[in-house]
């Protein structure tokens, strides 16, 4: 196993210190001189952060290779800063049961770009209808501790309250893909003035909103825990406040693109920009983005959703939601949040990294930049710009609506338990 | 003119003019015995609908003609817009056989845009009627019509009743007659008006009789079955009771105020017969003033020069 010693590296965007990773953990933080046999990096200017953990992300393995597959997205995901990642359950077959989680957190394991956590569908086939096995996905290799519907809300009540009570048995938590399936059939884009100008079937803030409410009250009456995917509207952000100052346990993430892109990007009809939850109004990213810096909302995850060019290079009404998210989070949390001074860059360690590996029971992930601590570090250079090339992106797919736009920071490299999956920005 | 023609919010108040002044002279060729100008000899103008809509395709088919165009109907209903290739390979084929102008029907809304925007094609879009979102020509015939028999537009009082939330024709009008000076006045139950539209250039009420009386024009919307069984309103006689136009309304309305629908009524729904077959109801000749007016789209999108009107003028003179 092989030694890095980051030198003059900033942990935390604090002061310059030498960081030794031997052994899969941190041996040594300080000023360290030099050491035998260990890679050197010159880490002047770094930012060290814990290795980012993504709660939300599409690999899209099993099923859909074409799109994605868990060797690419792992490899998106390193480039990206993260050392660990949740793999939605949304696959063909669905993550329904032990097999399939296995299956994913295995191929994980082999290629070793970053942990791969499984979700589990909460019902058989993410049809809503029936519990899947949630206890054998739990106790399986995979360990499964996230279990979610996403792309589908769990919109009956009774199913919703029994998923909840039943996870407590092992310390589960549910993920909910908030949207009331009535208040949003025929949805193309966010309901508002630019649905109503471009004719577009509208997507109403409250169709979000009422299903987190019924949640948070549902999690509060069983007493378990609650994780609301994907938060998109401002009202959202009171909900969670709320359910927060009552002391319930509910946690929730907001995406990148809702912290920086708004539904006035639409009115070019390209699909692109057609994601689920949709895009909201200006107010929505300010109310979005308050909520983050507060710590209202808790994490940061990407929603990484792959789509082949074919899903996207069509007409908005049949084209697939979703955008790739993995290699552009931390340049666009930097830019909205760090560069406008919203946030620290402890606070991006603290929403990308320690809360989303609390919130999903990660072991070894979103632990502090200390002596002992598992060596799982992101070195990120906040002085550079960037301009996404589609293409050049690790995903299979290029479905990314920052396309030509320059963006601040770059991650430098990626460290996973000691070993580089990223140095000097490029795949180690 | 711009090379396509998606949206009645593309255009400026000129040239919706221009369109409109052009479709009058273009109009007088209806009274000739050779019904035909030679202008777009040569030019191929596609009819691309997916959606069924005899009286839209016969209305460009016969603007196309008349113009002298080569006009090639492509059904491409029954191809489904969940598998998005359609459109895109479609297009590909159009460009294949160079085409100068593409007419297109489509139920997603945007996909028009999306024709002229992609980079698939290189000739001409225009819009026959996307999802709900926009029909300009539709607009523009109504506009020619409403002109003809009142003069101008300024300080007219448009009055559109009915299915706002799914209408694409409201959408065009509101943005037309607005450019073109008139006050439009929405008139729907609350359940049939979409979010947003405060912000339309356009003034929203739900109670008909009191806008009646003011109107100089009152267009009526087609209301759709379907809308019945999905709450948006209680009942058909109900809905009628409340924003339908019968003889009551129609005595309110001022002497030289008339009566405009789309087409194809319901009636007894949201008209009755005896206010649709009134000589105050415009409907019929809105189906003749779509030829002129489409004539005048493809004929500004194609030849692009004010100068060949003069021409048309010369032979008339
Ligand atoms: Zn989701």
């Amino acid at each position: 196993m092989s030694s890095f010693l980051l030198r003059g590296v900033r942990p935390l965007g604090g002061d310059p210190v030498d960081l030794l990773l031997s052994d899969g953990r941190i041996a040594d933080v300080g000023v360290v001189g030099s050491v035998a046999g260990a890679h050197t990096v010159d880490a002047d200017g770094l930012i060290a952060l814990p290795g980012l953990v993504d709660l939300h992300t599409h690999l899209r393995e099993p099923g859909r290779e074409d799109a994605e597959t868990v060797e690419t997205g792992t490899q998106a995901a390193a480039l990206g800063g993260f050392t660990a990642v949740h793999a939605m359950a949304n696959t063909s077959p669905v993550a329904d049961t032990a097999g399939v989680v296995e299956q994913v957190w295995r191929l994980g394991q082999q290629y070793g770009h970053a942990d791969v956590r499984p979700v589990g569908a909460v019902t058989v086939g993410i049809a809503g209808e029936q519990l899947a096995e949630l206890g054998a996905m739990a106790d399986c290799p995979a360990g499964v501790r996230v279990f979610s519907d996403d792309g589908h809300c769990v919109s009956d009540a009774v199913l919703m309250r029994r998923a909840l009570e039943y996870v407590k048995a092992f310390d589960g938590v549910i993920a909910q893909h908030a949207q009331e399936p009535r208040l949003t059939e025929g949805a193309q884009m966010n309901e508002g003035e630019m649905s109503a100008m471009l004719g577009l079937g509208g997507w109403p803030a409250v169709a979000e909103e009422a299903i987190i409410a019924r949640d948070c009250l549902l999690a509060a009456h069983v007493g378990s825990r609650l994780h609301v995917c994907h938060v998109s509207t401002a009202g959202s952000v009171e909900l969670i406040r709320w359910a927060k100052s009552k002391g319930w346990d509910v946690t929730a993430e907001v995406t990148p693109h809702h912290l920086l892109l708004t539904d006035d990007l639409v009115s070019s009809y390209d699909p692109i920009y057609k994601v689920n939850p949709p895009l909201r109004t200006a107010a929505d990213v300010e109310a979005l983005r308050a909520g983050l810096a507060d710590g209202t909302i808790d994490a940061v995850a990407t929603d990484h959703a792959p789509h082949p060019d074919e899903a996207k290079d069509c007409e908005w009404a049949a084209a697939a939601m979703g955008m790739l998210g993995l290699q552009t989070a931390l340049s666009v949390v930097q830019q909205v949040m760090v560069d406008t001074g919203l946030m620290s860059w402890a606070d991006v360690a603290d929403r990308m990294s320690t809360r989303p590996a609390r919130i999903g029971r990660v072991d070894g992930h979103g632990r502090g930049l200390e002596v002992g601590a598992p060596a799982n570090v992101t070195l990120v250079d906040p002085s550079t710009t960037w301009t996404v090339d589609p293409h050049a992106l690790a995903s299979k797919s290029s479905n990314t609506p920052y396309r030509r736009m320059t963006l601040p920071g770059s991650v430098y490299a990626t460290f996973l338990r000691g070993n580089a999956t990223v140095l000097d920005g490029k795949l180690a | 003119m711009k090379r396509h023609l998606l949206s009645a919010a593309d255009l400026s108040r000129d040239e919706a003019l221009l369109i409109l002044d052009t479709a009058e002279e273009l109009a007088r060729l209806a009274d000739r015995p050779i019904k035909k100008l030679p202008t777009l000899r040569g030019r191929t103008v596609v009819n691309l609908f997916y959606e069924d809509s005899t009286r839209t395709r016969t209305s460009f088919e016969a603007a196309a003609k008349r113009l002298s165009a080569d006009v090639i109907n492509f059904s491409a209903k029954g191809s489904s817009v969940s598998k998005g290739e359609s459109l895109k390979d479609t297009a590909l084929t159009l460009e294949a056989m160079g085409t100068d102008a593409v007419v297109v029907r489509h139920s997603a809304s945007g996909a028009p845009h999306r024709l002229a925007t992609s980079g698939w094609i290189r000739g001409s879009v225009v819009n026959a009627g996307d999802g709900t979102h926009e029909h300009p020509t539709q607009a523009l015939l109504d506009a020619f019509t409403m002109r003809r028999r009142l003069g101008s537009f300024d300080g007219r009082r448009v009055t559109i009743v009915g299915d706002i939330l799914h209408s694409r024709v409201a959408r065009s009008n509101v943005r037309l007659l607005h450019t073109l000076g008139a006050q439009v006045t929405l008139v729907a139950p609350p359940t049939l008006l979409p979010v947003g539209v405060q912000t339309w250039p356009c003034a929203v009420s739900y109670d008909l009789d009191a806008e009646v009386a003011k109107s100089d024009v009152v267009m009526m919307l087609r209301v759709q079955h379907e809308r019945m069984n999905a709450a948006f309103f209680p009942s058909a006689r109900e809905y009628s009771r409340r924003y339908g136009l019968d003889g009551r309304r129609f005595a309110a309305m001022p002497e030289h105020a008339i009566v405009m629908h789309p087409g194809p009524m319901n009636r007894g729904m949201e008209i009755t017969a005896e206010v649709a077959d009134s000589p105050r109801s415009t409907i019929v000749e809105q189906v003749t003033n779509g030829v002129s007016v489409r004539m005048a789209v493809l004929y500004l999108l194609l030849s692009g020069s004010e100068s060949a009107i003069g021409s048309i003028e010369g032979e008339s003179a």
